[in-house]
């Protein structure tokens, strides 16, 4: 206690120095901190959104990009596909649930997912209150969107084409909300949910109307003409569908070619979901279908069928999300070396303070021993001194890391729907807190040592 | 006077030596308990030297040293600074009081580095004789070169010490101060009922002791 009384005395004794050390340190560890916390919460989020989903049936494209899109809903779709397509796989007896998404509108920013009831089950959503969708139009809520959008039972509201905000909304054609979710802690709690036949309908009622009246999609409406017409001219050769194009002629427009990545006609109405008047079942559009294995097994063959198809896209999320968190990554790991260039600063400072106090302090050095100190108590009040900087430091840090991070959190979750809370602890930050604190000691290392050094009879003789 | 314990101070056929350059050579030098001696040397003579070997601060390079019947030679380390802290009470010249503690803490210090139990009474009643009192909590930038000694001696007594010695106590004060300062040390030698040992080259010590030790520069 007594060299832990003095250590503190002489800390204050420069006050400033101690203060820009502590800082120093603070500012490092606060950095870590945050990124470790967002790191590992992130890379726990994706995994708990995919969990459960071993394959991802989508559009050809990039494969994170179907990913991104139908597990994460965090970018745009690929493109549709037929529903027929999916489905041969979802009989595949490798296969134990298959769930169809359909996607393409929006409310206040929060997806509408045409889907089954599965893709709540699948994230282990009950309801909260209500019931799942029975009838056209009708709509459950994630836990999120009820709170944030204010979506109760009996709610009624507009979908907004496109997956934004700000997109032509379905006016004429209100969902009614009939059941909330529990919170999950998933994405589901920022979708709302609705049957494939509500969003088929909706868009062909639109379609329909789009066309036989004025179309105010803007170009949108000039890029389904044109691809109505070019699927007229030609039916199918450089088109991947197979028979899907004896169909299409008869439709004003093919859906199916909508977002293929080398048909120039597709980005105008990328969103658009479906447009069949009826909808038959070869017909029919889906954005992705999320597929269960029966069996791991299923994993080193199922994915290279769909692909070897040409017709569909497998993508598995497990090996998305890896690759995605290998990006994510790599930009985390070049601001966590920064962050240990400033504790390294801090350490050097510490260093730095100690080292040129210790001059000036040779005299109270010698006293101390002349009234009874070892040497090794030198040492030691020196090691606390260090320690004390780093302590503060690193408390000051983690305290505004975590602060940070709950600030931070509450913004992505505002802006992004991303959940990030600053209040968790992960294994991670234990080891971190004592390297952290230890740094301290290591800076006031040389220092201590040369107070344990000190030559007391010279030094008091020299005066 | 056979048992070595009667004496604070008991040195033997003393030197201590830079190289080949003896610093400090004396046949014997004796303090018994409860007495007070002035060494009184010209600059040079080796004055703090011997004082430093007397705290155990140097090891002499022949002789030996009993300080309250106990060789010091035979004591190093932890140990050595131990000893020292508990039986040894030392007034410097430069009062080196610890800039970052207050008045009543530097005492504080003193008693808890001696081993003891921190006796609160105690050092309140030594301010208090001291005329210390109202300053308990004044950093020492705050004291005036007078009460600073006085909180240097304070800090030499209050662990109750057998043995207090004190280097150039006197020389950088005027005579009146000095005169205080002395008074004030063989006074308080007293109180502890403590061995005092006075190393100076100070002409206004002689005569003020009850002996007197002359220290020559060595040949």
């Amino acid at each position: 206690m007594t060299w832990l009384r003095l250590a503190v005395a002489n800390l204050g004794l420069s006050p400033l120095t101690s203060a820009v050390n502590v800082l120093l340190m603070a500012l490092g560890t606060a950095s870590i901190v945050l990124l470790l916390l967002a790191g590992s919460q992130l890379s726990e989020a994706m995994s708990r959104d995919a969990r459960g989903i071993d394959l991802v049936l989508g559009s050809t494209g990039s494969p994170i990009q179907l990913v991104l899109s139908a597990v994460y809903h965090a970018d745009v779709p690929p493109g549709n596909i037929r529903l027929e397509e999916a489905e041969r796989w979802a009989g595949d007896p490798r296969v134990r649930t298959a769930i169809p998404l359909s996607l393409g509108d929006s409310y206040r920013g929060y997806r509408i997912v045409g889907t089954t009831a599965d893709y709540a089950a699948l994230y282990g959503a009950g309801l909260a209150s209500g019931e799942f969708w029975d009838g056209a139009l009708e709509a459950v809520a994630g836990a999120a969107v009820a709170q944030s959008a204010g979506l109760g039972l009996g709610s009624t509201f507009a979908g907004a084409h496109g997956l934004e905000e700000g997109g032509h909304s379905h006016d004429a054609h209100p969902y009614r909300v009939v059941g909330v979710l529990e919170p999950t802690g998933t994405v589901v709690d920022r979708l709302i949910l609705t049957s494939l036949e509500s969003v088929w309908d909706l868009h062909a009622e639109e379609a329909s109307h789009d066309h036989a009246h004025d179309h105010d999609h803007g170009d949108e409406g000039s890029g389904e003409h044109e691809s109505a017409d070019e699927h007229d001219h030609d039916p199918g050769e450089e088109h991947d569908h197979g028979d899907g194009h004896d169909h299409g002629e008869e439709h004003d427009h093919g859906e199916e070619h909508d977002h293929g990545e080398g048909h120039d006609h597709g980005e105008e109405h990328d969103d658009e979901q479906l447009a069949g008047h009826d909808h038959r079942d070869a017909d029919r559009e889906i954005t992705a279908m999320l597929i269960q294995y029966r069996s791991p097994m299923a994993a080193m063959t199922m994915s290279r069928e769909v692909n070897a198809g040409g017709v569909l896209q497998a993508a598995a999320p497990a090996m998305e999300v890896s690759r995605i968190l290998q990006l994510i990554g790599i930009g985390l790991d070049g601001l966590t070396a920064f962050s240990w260039v400033l504790i390294l600063t801090a350490a050097l400072s510490v260093f730095a303070a100690l080292y040129g106090s210790l001059r000036a302090r040779r005299g109270d050095l010698a006293i101390l021993r002349c009234l009874g100190a070892t040497r090794w108590e030198l040492l030691i009040a020196i090691l606390l001194e260090g320690l004390l900087l780093s302590a503060l430091g690193v408390a000051l840090g983690f305290l505004a890391g975590h602060g940070a991070m709950e600030l931070l959190g509450g913004w992505l979750e505002s802006t992004r729907g991303v959940t990030l809370t600053g209040w968790t602890w992960i294994p991670a930050q234990t080891l971190l807190l004592f390297t952290l604190f230890s740094v301290g000691a290591v800076a006031a290392a040389i220092p201590a040592v040369q107070a344990y050094r000190t030559d007391v009879a010279r030094t008091l003789a020299e005066g | 006077m056979s048992d070595p314990a009667t004496f604070a101070v008991d040195v033997t056929d003393l030197g201590f030596s830079y190289g080949d350059n003896a610093v400090v050579h004396m046949e014997r030098c004796r303090l018994e308990r409860g007495r007070s001696m002035a060494v009184i040397g010209p600059s040079g003579c080796g004055k703090t030297t011997f004082l430093h070997l007397l705290a155990g601060l140097i090891r002499p390079s022949r002789g030996a040293i009993r300080i309250l019947g106990q060789d010091l030679t035979e004591l190093k380390g932890a140990p050595l600074d131990r000893f020292r802290g508990r039986h040894i009470g030392l007034v410097f010249q430069r009062f080196h009081l610890l800039p970052a503690l207050n008045v009543r803490e530097n005492v504080l210090l003193a008693q808890r580095l001696a081993g003891g139990r921190i006796d609160a009474a105690r050092v309140a009643t030594l301010l208090e004789q001291l005329d210390l009192l109202g300053l308990e909590h004044h950093k020492p930038s705050m004291l005036s070169q007078g009460q600073a000694q006085r909180v240097a001696i304070a800090r030499a007594l209050v662990h109750g010490p057998e043995l207090i010695m004190a280097d150039e106590p006197t020389s950088a004060l005027d005579d009146g101060h000095a005169e205080q300062a002395l008074a004030l040390l063989q006074a308080s030698a007293r109180t502890v009922d403590a061995a005092l040992l006075v190393v100076t080259h100070d002409q206004r010590v002689r005569g003020r002791l009850d002996g007197e030790f002359e220290m020559q520069v060595p040949a």
